[in-house]
């Protein structure tokens, strides 16, 4: 892999993808060791500039880092000087004369990390602009997936939930079909752009045919946050229509793989007994995304120097 | 990379020689760890990997016993990583779930400058406390240690100059083995 930023997964050949997940599966097994850290980035800094919330993505983030001997800064816009009307490339200017190497940055505007990457020095992971990429948890989503059918080729993989807001699903898009897997978009149709076809995906309005035919699903939140236009009637409706329970899946007969890149919406998007069922494998996915946080780290870490 | 200079090759250890050389050190590994109860055999990644099998084999042929066994990857811990003199990639560490108190034999195909082996002794010890760890080389260059790094087995010493390169082929069978000393027109970049 030859790049000085993880700006998206569009960008990415798949050849470039798999060398990031089979470097994770080296870097899964450090993190079980008895000492879970090594000192390879002990030259390097790095800040992470979460200016909208993260629990999952800004704790993996920071324990990769560490897991690297890297030295971290965090940055939250909530309680910063953003607040007093700094801009972003100003803010982000003063971070970095403290010499900062790497930038790890979230926002709630798509393109923020390309405008970064063309403004600064310093190399730059898209940790999720808007309702643009997400590419670590692509990343991340696929390692989960790779760990449980080897291979992607003929695979089955839905996509269900608020597709239209989701960054996840555009980058989980752009990574399974470079992958070789077959993607199917479920959801109501408010909730699914037009013409998201062009990008080699189908798409189903029926949540159980595409359950039956899906080896995994990959189950989104519904974002309620960035939903300015009612969507849908009520989240009970929602519930009633496109959430998943036990007693749905348990009707196929097959133990479909079920995902979720979190925060879960309990009862609406999926019920508890599935989220917490032997099928899901959502506690795997968050301990995956250090191993492959620290992969993308230190391949960056690595090609700083590269234009 | 440099092209090597078209000149014949010096043969360090043909195969009947390699054969003598891999078994004499099997034994001598037996003569001081005994029934290897409690000793380790670890190949250093990536030219370490197929030498510590031989001798894992030969060893267990001979103690009619599975001796434990791993694999070690030290390019997380090298000392140039911040020169970015190279891109490294990571290979497969598989190392025995419990090293501690135990008797490491770390193995590498080349001693020159000693780095890789003193990476490997940081990457070890993250994996928990030995009780000692020696270590096993086919070949010691021994005018180039820039550490103050030795092998306690050694398979054959020799004088080399910086810019002569020694290639390691080993195969399995160990009839199409051989070790050779080659010239090229760039110090060695062996770490």
């Amino acid at each position: 892999m030859n790049h000085k930023h993880l700006l998206g997964i569009k960008t990415l050949e798949a050849e470039e993808i798999l060398t990031i997940l089979d470097q994770a599966v080296q870097f899964k097994e450090i993190i079980n060791r008895p000492i879970k850290k090594v000192p390879s980035l002990r030259d390097i800094t790095i800040a992470n500039l979460f200016f909208e919330n993260s629990t999952r993505t800004k704790l993996s983030f920071e324990l990769a880092q560490k897991r690297l001997s890297a030295d971290v800064l965090n940055f939250s816009a909530s309680n910063s000087s953003v607040k007093k009307g700094e801009t972003l490339l100003d803010t982000v200017h003063n971070i970095l004369s403290m010499k900062v190497d790497m930038v790890v940055i979230r926002h709630s505007s798509p393109g923020v990390p390309i405008f970064l990457s063309k403004h600064i020095d310093a190399s730059i992971i898209n940790a999720g602009d808007g309702t643009h990429e997400h590419p670590t948890q692509a990343l991340l989503d696929a390692f989960s997936i790779r760990e449980k059918f080897n291979s992607f080729k003929g695979l089955n993989v839905a996509i269900i939930g608020d597709i239209i807001h989701s960054r996840v699903a555009l980058s989980n898009i752009f990574c399974l079909t470079k992958l070789g897997a077959n993607v199917r978009l479920c959801g109501p149709p408010t909730l699914i752009p037009k013409g998201i076809e062009a990008l080699g995906v189908s798409v189903s309005y029926d949540v159980k045919s595409t359950l039956e035919w899906a080896n995994v699903a990959n189950v989104l939140r519904i974002q309620m946050e960035r939903a300015d236009a009612p969507y849908f009637p009520s989240l009970n409706e929602y519930a009633k229509h496109f959430g998943i329970n036990k007693e749905m899946l348990d009707t196929f007969g097959k133990d479909t793989v079920i995902m979720h890149p979190g925060p879960i919406n309990r009862g609406v998007e999926i019920s508890t007994d599935v989220a917490d069922s032997d099928q899901s494998i959502i506690l795997d996915q968050v301990e995956n995304g250090v191993a492959v946080r620290m992969a993308v780290t230190f391949l960056l870490a690595q090609n700083r120097s590269a234009v | 990379m440099a092209k090597s200079i078209k000149l014949e090759p010096k043969i360090i250890l043909n195969s009947n020689q390699l054969k003598l050389t891999i078994h004499r050190l099997a034994y001598q590994l037996i003569e001081n760890h005994n029934d290897f109860s409690n000793s380790i055999i670890v190949g250093l990644q990536p030219r370490g990997i197929l030498l510590a099998k031989m001798l894992h084999q030969i060893i267990s042929q001979k103690l009619q016993k599975e001796i434990d066994f791993g694999i070690l990857d030290h390019s997380l811990y090298r000392d140039d990583l911040h020169l970015k003199n190279s891109i490294q990639t990571l290979s497969e560490n598989k190392m025995p779930h419990n090293i501690e108190n135990k008797n490491i034999i770390l193995i590498d195909d080349v001693l020159f400058t000693g780095r890789s082996i003193r990476s490997a002794l940081d990457a070890l010890v993250d994996y928990g406390r030995p009780r000692d760890i020696e270590l096993l080389v086919l070949i010691d260059r021994k005018l180039h240690r820039h550490m103050p790094i030795q092998a306690k087995y050694v398979g054959k010493t020799i004088d080399s100059i910086d810019s002569e390169k020694v290639n390691v082929s080993l195969q399995n069978p160990i009839e199409e083995s051989i070790v050779y000393l080659t010239q090229t027109n760039h110090p060695s970049q062996e770490p």
